[in-house]
C-alpha cells in the first residue's frame, strides 16, 4: 500500500518534471523557429540585393519606383530615438535608484518604487499618442523648426517609459552591495556621500551597466511610440526635429499594407528584422555577461 | 476535497464555453455581414451609407481601409463582397479576379478632387503649377529636390517635408498618373501612410510640409490646412490656378486632379438580397451623403446610368481594365455604353 503510494508519487513527479521541461522547450523552439524564418528570408533577400547595396547606400526606398536598399536611414532613426531615450532615462533612472536605495526613508521608498514601476505598465500605444498630441505641441513652443512628426518627442517619452527599468534594476544592484563593505568604508572615516560614490556605486557598477544595456535594448526594439509619433519617412539624418522612421516603424508600416509574399518588398521586413535582432541580441549578451559578473560580486 | 478543487477549476471553463457558443450562434442567425474593404478615400462615403443603411436593415456592414490596391487583393480572393476604390481596377487585378473566378460590377459613386495642401502658416505658397508638382514628386527628384527654394525661386531656403498616401492607395496611383505621368511612380523619400488622418496630423503640425489626399479630409480639417490652387496651363479647363471645390470638380475645371470614386460589387455577392438592398441604398441615399462627407455627387443622370448598370449586372470595367485615366467624366463613359 505504502509502496504503491510511493510509486504514484514518483509518477506524478515525473509528469510534473516533463511538463516543466515542455514549457522550457516551447520557448527554445519558438526562438529557433523565429531565427530560421529570419535566416531563410534574409538569405533570399541578399540573393537579389547584394550586401553592398544594403550597407553602402544612404537611401531606403524599397516600395518606390527608384528602389534603394540602404539600411542607414532606418538605422540612424533607431539610434537617434534610442540615444534620446537613454539621455533622458539614464540620469533620472540612476538618480532615482540612488535615492531609493541609499537615501530615502523606508516609508517613502515603499511608496515611490511601485509608483515608478507603474510607468512601465502603461501600454506603449498610450505613450505614443501622448508623445504625438501632448509632448510634441509643448516642445514646438520651445524648439524652433520642430515638425509635427519628429525624433525628439517620442525619444523623450520613450526615455520616461524606460526610467523604471533602470531605476528598479540599479536599485536592486545597489541594495545588494553587502552592508559589511559599506561599514568598512564608514569605519575608515568616509562620509555618507563618499561611501556612496566611492564604494557602493562602484561595487554595483556591473549591475547598473546591465540595467542600462537592457534599457537600450528595450529602446531599440520599441515600436508603437515611434510608429505613431516619429513619422514614416526613412531619412538619413541625426536632426531630431524632422520626421524619421525607425527600423521597427518600417516593419509596422510594411506589415500593415498588403505586401504579397515572396516579393522583395516582403523580404525587406525580414532583413530589417534580422538586423534589429542582431543589435538587441548583442546588447543582451553583453548585459548578461555584466549581470553575471555582478552576481559573482567581483564587480 | 481534491474533487471539489478540480470542480472549482473547471467551472469557469464550462461557463466560458457555454457563453461562447451562445454568442457564436447569435451572431450567425441575426445578421448577415456585408464585408467591404479598400480605399481610405472612399471610406467616409461607405461609412456614412452603412450607418444609415444599418438603421433600416438588419444586415451588418464591416468596412476596412487597406487602400484601393489592398482592397482589390482581398476582393479578388473572394474575401469581400464590395471593394472601395479611388481608381479604376488595374490589369494585374483584373487578372487576379479572373484567376479566382470573381466577376465584378464597377459602379462610380462620386467625384473627388485630390487636394494639395500645406500648413496654415506657409504664407509663401499661393499656387503651384503641374510642372512644379512634377519637379517635387518625380522619381528623379528623390534625395535631390529637398528644399522649397528648389521648387520655385523666391521660396524660402528651408527643407520641405512631403506627405502622401501609401503605395497601396488609389489616390497615390491617380496622383502619380496625373502629375508624374506614370501610374505608381514617384520619389520614395516622403512620409507615406495609408491612414489619411496621419497625413493631416503631419501637415497640420509642420510649417515646412506639403502633401495630398482626398478632398473630404481637407474639408474636415479646413481650419488647420491651406489648400494650394493648381494651374494646369490649359485655358480650356479654366484659366489660371484653380482649387478644388464642389463647383470646380463637378464642372471639370479642377484638372488634372479631379477623378471618379468607385465601389466594385462582386457578381456573386450581388445575388444576395442584403447586398442588392445596400447597393440600391448607396446609389439613392448616397447622393446626399456623398455631399455631406465632402465629396462631389455625380449629376442625377449619372446615378440613373449607374443604377441601370447594376440592375443589368454589367460586368467589367469602363476603363478597359487599364487603370487610371486622367480627365474623363463618368457620364461620357456610361453614355457611350448603352
Amino acid at each position: 500500500m505504502a509502496q504503491a503510494r510511493q510509486r504514484a508519487g514518483t509518477l506524478r513527479e515525473q509528469i510534473i518534471e516533463r511538463a516543466l521541461l515542455g514549457s522550457g522547450v516551447i520557448s527554445v523552439v519558438t526562438t529557433a523557429a523565429i531565427l530560421a524564418v529570419l535566416a531563410v528570408e534574409t538569405v533570399a533577400f541578399f540573393r537579389e540585393v547584394p550586401l553592398s547595396r544594403f550597407l553602402a547606400d544612404t537611401q531606403w526606398t524599397p516600395l518606390f519606383a527608384d528602389k534603394h536598399f540602404g539600411i542607414w536611414p532606418l538605422l540612424f532613426g533607431t539610434l537617434l530615438t534610442s540615444a534620446i531615450a537613454i539621455a533622458v532615462a539614464l540620469p533620472f533612472g540612476l538618480l532615482a535608484a540612488i535615492y531609493l536605495s541609499e537615501l530615502a526613508p523606508d516609508r517613502v521608498r515603499r511608496l515611490l518604487k511601485p509608483l515608478l514601476e507603474v510607468l512601465a505598465g502603461v501600454p506603449t500605444i498610450v505613450y505614443g499618442y501622448f508623445a504625438l498630441v501632448v509632448v510634441t505641441p509643448l516642445l514646438q513652443r520651445v524648439v524652433p523648426g520642430l515638425a509635427g512628426f519628429n525624433a525628439l518627442s517620442p525619444g523623450i517619452v520613450m526615455g520616461v517609459m524606460i526610467i523604471p527599468m533602470i531605476s528598479s534594476l540599479s536599485e536592486d544592484a545597489l541594495h545588494a552591495v553587502p552592508m559589511t563593505v559599506k561599514e568598512g568604508a564608514y569605519a575608515l572615516g568616509a562620509g555618507r556621500l563618499e561611501t556612496l560614490f566611492r564604494v557602493t556605486i562602484p561595487s554595483a557598477f556591473s549591475g547598473i551597466t546591465a540595467s542600462v544595456v537592457l534599457a537600450i535594448s528595450r529602446a531599440i526594439g520599441e515600436t508603437m511610440i515611434v510608429a505613431i509619433a516619429a513619422g514614416q519617412q526613412p531619412r538619413f539624418t541625426l536632426d531630431p526635429r524632422v520626421p524619421i522612421e525607425t527600423m521597427t516603424a518600417y516593419i509596422v508600416q510594411i506589415s500593415l499594407g498588403d505586401t504579397p509574399r515572396g516579393t522583395i518588398e516582403y523580404r525587406t521586413i525580414f532583413v530589417v528584422g534580422a538586423a534589429l535582432f542582431l543589435m538587441t541580441f548583442a546588447m543582451n549578451l553583453f548585459s548578461q555577461r555584466m549581470a553575471r559578473r555582478f552576481r559573482k560580486g567581483d564587480g | 476535497m481534491r474533487h471539489l478543487y478540480i470542480a472549482a477549476l473547471l467551472l469557469p471553463l464550462a461557463a466560458c464555453s457555454k457563453s461562447g457558443q451562445q454568442g457564436g450562434a447569435g451572431a450567425t442567425t441575426t445578421a448577415a455581414i456585408i464585408a467591404i474593404d479598400g480605399s481610405s478615400t472612399v471610406f467616409p462615403i461607405s461609412e456614412a451609407v452603412a450607418e444609415e443603411f444599418q438603421k433600416q436593415h438588419g444586415a451588418r456592414v464591416t468596412i476596412g481601409v487597406s487602400g484601393s490596391g489592398g482592397g482589390f487583393k482581398k476582393f479578388c480572393k473572394g474575401e469581400t463582397a464590395i471593394s472601395d476604390a479611388s481608381r479604376p481596377i488595374k490589369p494585374s487585378e483584373v487578372e487576379l479576379c479572373k484567376k479566382n473566378n470573381i466577376a465584378f460590377i464597377e459602379l462610380p459613386v462620386a467625384y473627388d478632387g485630390i487636394a494639395v495642401v500645406v500648413h496654415r502658416d506657409a504664407s509663401w505658397v499661393d499656387k503651384m503649377t503641374v510642372a512644379e508638382l512634377r519637379t517635387l514628386w518625380a522619381p528623379e527628384s528623390q534625395g535631390k529636390v529637398t528644399r522649397w527654394s528648389q521648387v520655385r525661386e523666391g521660396w524660402p531656403d528651408r527643407e520641405i517635408h512631403l506627405f502622401g498616401p501609401g503605395v497601396d492607395s488609389g489616390t497615390y496611383d491617380y496622383f502619380t498618373e496625373a502629375i508624374v505621368g506614370k501610374e505608381h511612380s514617384s520619389r520614395g523619400d516622403f512620409t507615406s501612410s495609408e491612414d489619411d488622418n496621419v497625413l493631416v496630423q503631419g501637415i497640420a503640425t509642420d510649417p515646412a510640409a506639403l502633401g495630398f489626399f482626398g478632398f473630404a479630409y481637407y474639408l474636415e480639417n479646413r481650419d488647420k490646412l491651406k489648400i494650394v490652387p493648381i494651374d494646369d496651363g490649359k485655358p480650356e479647363n479654366g484659366d489660371g490656378p484653380i482649387g478644388p471645390s464642389f463647383e470646380t470638380v463637378s464642372r471639370g475645371t479642377y484638372q488634372p486632379l479631379s477623378r471618379p470614386l468607385f465601389i466594385y460589387v462582386s457578381r456573386a455577392a450581388a445575388e444576395r438580397e442584403e447586398v442588392q438592398a445596400f447597393v440600391a441604398f448607396y446609389l439613392d441615399a448616397g447622393r446626399k451623403l456623398v455631399k455631406e462627407v465632402g465629396y462631389i455627387p455625380l449629376p442625377d443622370q449619372g446615378y440613373v446610368l449607374v443604377k441601370r448598370r447594376f440592375d443589368k449586372r454589367t460586368v467589367d470595367s469602363l476603363f478597359g481594365g487599364k487603370g487610371s485615366q486622367v480627365g474623363v467624366t463618368i457620364e461620357e463613359l456610361l453614355g457611350k455604353e448603352k
